[in-house]
């Protein structure tokens, strides 16, 4: 089949490898119909994600049509195991169903779905063994992802969620990551009806926190950026937007809230957070030559914006360690901090169920559709050209 | 002495050893019964399963089991292994016969978990191998890294026993060069 690899820093490419096969009694083929790039595939693109070996096949956005089923798929009634010819859209993190964390929602902790031999990395670098997630490196498991023609999907039987007819693959692929994500970046901000909750990063997880805020009764959303296209996207939603190449970012927030703060502030940036200022230049040279590894401006900012008591919210990915910290502002302040990779197979459900209604159309976040074997040109323009790109999709 | 568990047990980590062996200590809480996981721990052939060298695993008699460990080039390495307690539900110790070339020893321990949240498994390994050639061998199958072989069995015992199967990535790669991935099947 036909899928793409990562072989270096900005070097990805469409090439042919085996087809997957059913390797567990719970697993699933599916053929993939559609797929998504992702601003966390850029950290990978950018070589910020480690235990990346040439060869992996990338994507962790994807859906399809099930092809085989493993011999022993649990479940009954309605939740019995999908079958050839199902449509399907999968979750990015793999989770068990069974182990303790699963079992209580926290899927992206699942202690089982990282092979006994690569989770050694993680308990290493984490203090824990983290959950697996398709196509991201082998801390993360190893798995091969859906950036692909068909992919393994391990536990067919917990994560992917069956499509209902009537709806488009552009409608439902979104729930494999950056809706639940934004949604549960929202939910993280504990929000009282009324509140203000400010967002860093207007790219499709900050586009999707900014709804899912309002969603969930946010009396106003300010969204931070300098792209235009992407404050545009977010004002469309009835945002406030700072363009924070024209502005102080605090000090404008600050006005904006009354003197206070918001009353929740959004890391939607993550690792690679851009911007002049004196932090992050420094953290930049402190990375190129390794002394810290992630650049977190926009970590420090949330939290030195954020009003007193009130909840930082973390889905940016970050994957190293870093120093400047405000420690005295988060507890001299009496913030709630709240991050982590999304339990994706908790909220995919009751989101379907919003774009069923149609109070979510998830398609605006649609700027470029490529065939896969441009995979690689997707890759280029969504990290090269983010003014005129917001979300590429990907056909098989 | 603190300890980062309030179960009543000595942690592992602080029982002495005497002479200097070797030994490897590591709990994984598992979301199933006591007796279960005492069960499928006390048909020893089952281990193989969830082990990186060992060949196989033959029970020979209630007490007695024959292990067979994968070497370099096809050298085996055998013994027989004895189990010297043996408390339903609870615990399982072990010993190598007296003239095996790896001397071994170890415990695992089946304890409740608070109400609701399955079973601790405590396990301790002892073992100390001769000098010469065979140790050489020995020291590179077993010591290398030994709590990397201890916690990539208890996960596999952990992922096993709750899920059904061992999980595993294998599966497409493209041109590169690669890490051998997990292939045990289940
Ligand atoms: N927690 C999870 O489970 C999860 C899931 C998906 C994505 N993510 C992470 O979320 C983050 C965003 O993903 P995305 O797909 O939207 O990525 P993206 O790269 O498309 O968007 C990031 C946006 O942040 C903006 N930005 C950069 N520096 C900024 C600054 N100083 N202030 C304000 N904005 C700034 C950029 O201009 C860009 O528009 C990434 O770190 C990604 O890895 C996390
Ligand atoms: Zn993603
Ligand atoms: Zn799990």
């Amino acid at each position: 089949m036909r899928a793409l690899t990562w072989h270096g820093k900005h070097d990805v490419r469409v090439e042919t490898v085996d087809d997957p096969k059913i390797v567990n009694p719970r697993d699933l083929i599916l053929k993939v119909t559609a797929t998504a790039i992702c601003g966390s595939d850029l950290h990978i693109y950018d070589s910020f994600i480690p235990s990346m070996m040439p060869g992996d096949v990338l994507g962790h956005e994807f859906m399809g049509e099930v092809v085989e089923v493993g011999p022993s798929l649990r479940g009954e009634g309605d939740n019995a195991p999908l079958k050839k010819g199902d449509r399907v859209v999968v979750p990015f993190n793999i989770a068990c169903g069974n182990c303790r964390p699963c079992k209580t929602g926290q899927f992206s902790g699942c202690d089982n779905s990282n092979p006994a031999d690569k989770a050694d990395i993680s308990e290493v670098a984490y203090g824990h063994a983290v959950a697996g997630i398709f196509g991201y490196s082998h801390m993360t498991g190893g798995y091969a992802g859906g950036q692909a023609e068909y992919v393994r999907v391990p536990y067919g039987d917990v994560g992917p969620l069956k499509v209902p007819d009537g709806l488009t693959d552009e409608q439902v692929l979104f729930l494999s990551d950056i809706f639940p994500t934004g949604w549960m970046a929202a939910e993280n901000c504990g929000i009282q009806p009324g509140d203000t909750v400010a967002v860093w990063g207007c790219g499709p997880v900050g586009q999707f926190a900014i709804r899912s805020a309002f969603l969930q009764g946010a009396g106003k959303v300010i969204a931070i950026d300098h792209h235009a296209n992407r404050l545009a996207l977010a004002r469309a939603a009835g945002a406030e937007v700072l363009d924070y190449h024209e502005v102080k970012v605090r000090e404008a927030l600050t006005e904006l809230t009354g003197g206070n703060g918001p009353d929740a502030c959004i890391d939607a940036v993550g690792l690679e957070a851009h911007g002049f200022s004196p932090d992050n230049v420094v953290d930049a040279a402190k990375a190129a030559v390794r002394l810290a590894t992630d650049r977190t401006h926009v970590l420090r900012e949330v939290i030195m914006a954020c009003r007193k008591g009130g909840h930082v919210s973390v889905p940016g990915v970050y994957g190293g360690i870093t120093d400047k910290f405000p420690v005295g502002a988060f507890m001299e302040k009496g913030l709630t901090m709240k991050t982590g990779q999304t339990h994706t197979q908790k909220y995919m459900r009751q989101l379907l169920e919003l774009i069923q209604e149609g109070r979510l159309d998830p398609t605006f976040v649609i700027s470029h559709r490529l065939p896969l074997e441009e995979a690689a040109e997707g890759y280029r323009i969504f990290k090269d050209k983010q003014d005129e790109v917001t979300k590429v999709v990907l056909r098989p | 002495m603190p300890t980062d568990t309030d179960a009543p047990i000595t942690p592992a980590n602080l029982v002495r050893q005497p002479g200097g062996d070797t030994f490897v200590s590591r709990a994984v809480t598992i979301d199933r019964s006591r007796d279960e996981l005492y069960a499928f721990w006390r048909n020893f052939s089952n281990l193989a399963r969830l082990m990186d060298n060992v060949e196989r695993i033959e029970v020979l008699d209630e007490r007695r089991s024959h292990w067979v460990v994968k070497g370099p080039a096809g050298a085996d390495i055998e013994w027989d292994s004895l189990v010297v307690e043996d408390e339903p539900g609870r615990r399982i110790a072990w010993r190598a016969d007296e003239d095996a070339e790896i001397r071994n020893s170890g415990w695992v321990e089946f304890r409740d978990a608070p109400p609701g949240r399955g079973t601790e498994v405590h396990a301790v390994i002892e073992y100390d191998a001769p000098g010469g050639v065979v140790g050489r061998l020995i020291a590179k199958l077993f010591q290398r890294e030994p709590n990397t072989q201890t916690r990539r069995e208890l996960r596999r015992f952990k992922q096993l026993m709750e899920t059904g199967e061992i999980s595993t990535s294998e599966g497409p790669r493209g041109a590169g060069r690669h890490e051998p991935s997990e292939s045990k099947e289940s």
